[in-house]
């Protein structure tokens, strides 16, 4: 396992996955991850106070996602799963967006061009063949653009994954696969989804497999670098297992005292990623009390500004999702429209 | 007798399959340890074991394609999809093989596995959670597809789908888990496939199914009140139909709105307003109306009240059927 800075924020080196970010860069890595905790215990909260519909937390998987997201270019195209928040922040997408899906006013919520930043999948694995067949596009157009997928352990059961692995590789596809292994799909352990290691199956299919520390940031930057130049080299595609945990429930809907022990929560609870920089940034001066304060009130300005959003979001009507469904007219579209503008008309005259 | 959820009829009948037969075994996604996400299957891996229960790897092809090789080896396998949208990954299995299994070996094989998927909107989901995919089974000969409204009829539905030979489609209404109905495991069944008149009427007959059939009897409650008097068949099964009983309401009422929370386009309803034209033509007073969904994916949650059929599309329809 790939490993750059220990639980206890001592540094480690690799021999094949090294790099120095300085000082700047490393508080800048603190700083998204805090902020990503930050706006996914807003989430929570939110879901809690009855403003959301569904909360997926992020909590635990904070280094995975910066640390990978942070290794893109700009023109790099990112397709996330469901809870790959720390990834949103990392690719500067607006929070907001995330809110208004989980709120219920949207399905998506974002323009996935805007940041070359797809919108979530909620179907497990579907994301990762579009990842593929997007990659192979980028590969036929000469590009040197590299496509990143993000999925959980559960994904890899699912037959469309392994189709894509299958195709990436016969196709030299510029794609990253990073699977962010928090041990869980809801109830179930990842010894159900996989009899190996996820990152071994890589050798079957013909991809690179690598399994990162996906609590360390900067081995999760440094191994999705290497795996994204591997890409853009037109070299083979990488399967990144990032090791990591969901420290929360599965969504707000979820129970999980039923089916796990608070002792592994205490357990991984001690490998926080935020923590590990925390200490390695202060140890070695180049972040101060001072620093870490301020990053915290930024994330309290930033759920502040999320909550009173989220709060006066307007509700749709559903009349505009008629024109939603297709490019052109549709002509029972067309009728079914007209038909419940006139009943919803009917109320407004009749009461 | 005993009162109970509709979610907690689903567990009874499923126990009770589980202790009747030593080859049923379920099958699904969390359904063990967690007992599922609406905890229907509450208990039942405690009491019957991992073997019996199975907790399953996250994928719906590999559930349904390995339950169908379960039932080649003799086994009863009843598998849960956690949501309705996710089924669609089972979708071949279930259209190319489940389905036409039986009529490929020339009727040697039968594949007795049961499909249980909690399916319709009302409850605030994210997408691909709330909807009703009744007629993309019910158009694939093989399949039966069945769906309870209340918690009697899910307990007994349900046994009778385990017992029987053939594939079912079993569609549990998620927003009624927790309506609560009298439950006798003792009491003689309606056949599976049989419709029930709930509601005595003479002005016009509702029709509705699953979630739909409470709403469709609220709507005759203020039909009631308002002078219009409304019958209530609830269909229970989508294939094979009961036409019969749904004829001989019409032949009553001479007036039929059939309700559902699946697209009107396609739909069941458009089926069932066929059928009824060509059989009580001479009666029907006027052309079969259809409440239900939109042409339009399932839209998101805050604009779902606006979208599913509830009690004023309901009285709307039938102040349109009797306007004839
Ligand atoms: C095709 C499909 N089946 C089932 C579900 C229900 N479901 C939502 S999340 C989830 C578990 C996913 O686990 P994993 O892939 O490890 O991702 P994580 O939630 O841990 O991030 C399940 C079963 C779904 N969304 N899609
Ligand atoms: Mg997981």
């Amino acid at each position: 396992m790939v490993q750059l800075l220990t639980p206890h924020g001592e540094r480690v080196h690799h021999p094949d996955y090294d790099i120095e970010p300085t000082p700047g860069e490393l508080r800048e890595m603190y700083r998204r991850m805090a902020l990503t905790r930050r706006v996914d215990a807003e989430g929570v909260t939110l879901q809690r106070q009855g403003e959301l519909g569904l909360w997926p937390s992020s909590l635990g998987q904070e280094a995975a996602q910066v640390g990978s997201g942070l290794a893109l270019r700009a023109d790099d195209h990112v397709f996330p799963s469901y809870r790959d928040h720390g990834v949103a922040l990392a690719r500067q997408v607006d929070p907001l967006h995330i809110f208004r899906l989980f709120r219920g006013v949207s399905h998506g919520g974002w323009d996935p061009a805007e940041k070359n930043f797809h919108l979530y999948t909620l179907v497990i694995g579907s994301q990762v063949l579009h990842a593929t067949g997007y990659a192979m596009g980028v590969a036929d157009d000469d590009a040197d653009s590299a496509v990143v997928v993000y999925f959980g352990d559960g994904a890899t059961s699912q037959g469309d994954v392994s189709e894509a692995f299958n195709f990436a590789a016969v196709y030299d596809a510029p794609v990253v696969f990073f699977c962010q292994n928090n041990q869980w799909a809801i109830s179930q352990g990842v010894e159900r989804q996989s009899k190996v290691p996820i990152h071994r199956r890589a050798a079957g299919f013909g991809l690179h497999g690598v399994r990162v520390d996906g609590n360390d940031v900067l081995a999760c930057l440094a191994v999705t670098r290497a795996a994204v130049e591997r890409a853009r080299q037109g070299r083979e595609a990488t399967l990144v297992e990032a090791f990591t945990y969901r420290m929360g429930a599965h969504t707000t809907s979820d129970d999980p005292t039923r089916y796990r022990q608070s002792a592994e929560l205490t357990q991984w609870a001690r490998k926080d990623p935020i923590a590990r920089l925390e200490k390695y940034l202060l140890n070695h001066g180049w972040a101060d009390a001072d620093f870490v304060a301020g990053v915290g009130e930024e994330g309290d300005r930033l759920a502040q500004h999320i909550k009173e959003s989220v709060r006066t979001m307007p509700d749709p009507d559903l009349t505009e999702f008629f024109d939603l469904t297709y490019a052109g007219e549709h002509r029972q579209v067309t009728e079914e429209r007209e038909w419940f503008k006139e009943y919803e008309a009917s109320f407004v005259e009749g009461s | 007798m005993a009162t109970t959820t509709l979610a907690k009829a689903v567990n009874a009948a499923l126990r009770a399959a589980l202790e009747d037969d030593p080859k049923v075994v379920l099958m699904g996604e969390d359904i063990g340890r967690l007992g599922g996400v609406f905890r229907v299957t509450d208990g039942l891996q405690k009491d019957f074991g991992d073997h019996r229960v199975k907790d399953t790897p996250l994928a719906e092809s590999g559930i349904v394609g390995t339950a169908i090789g379960l039932a080649l080896r003799g086994y009863r396998p009843v598998v849960e999809i956690q949501f309705d949208g996710f089924v669609f990954p089972a979708y071949d299995q279930i259209v190319t093989q489940l389905a036409k299994m039986r009529a490929r070996s020339g009727g040697r094989i039968a594949l007795p596995v049961v499909i249980r998927i909690p399916y319709g909107g009302g409850i605030g989901a994210v997408e691909h959670h709330s909807e009703s995919p009744e007629a993309l089974f019910a158009h694939v000969a093989g399949l039966r597809v069945v769906s309870p409204s209340n918690a009697a009829d899910a307990y007994t539905m349900l046994r009778q789908a385990v017992a029987g030979d053939d594939p079912v489609i079993y569609l549990e209404p998620k927003r009624r888990y927790y309506d609560k109905g009298e439950v006798d495991p003792a009491a003689s069944p309606h056949p599976l496939h049989s419709a029930r008149v709930i509601r005595l009427g003479r002005d016009a007959t509702v029709l509705a199914y699953g979630p739909t059939v409470r709403t469709a009897l609220e709507a005759a409650a203020v039909a009631e009140e308002e002078g219009t008097s409304v019958e209530v068949v609830d269909l229970r099964s989508v294939s094979p139909v009961d036409f019969d009983t749904v004829e001989a309401s019409v032949r009553r009422t001479g007036r039929l709105v059939v309700v559902h929370e699946a697209p009107v386009f396609f739909g069941t309803g458009a089926e069932i307003a066929a059928h009824v034209t060509e059989r009580c033509f001479d009666r029907l007073e006027a052309p079969v109306l259809r409440v239900g969904g939109f042409h339009m994916p399932y839209p998101p949650a805050r604009t779902e009240h606006a979208y599913l059929p509830d009690l004023d599309r309901i009285l709307d329809a039938v102040e349109r059927v009797l306007a004839y």
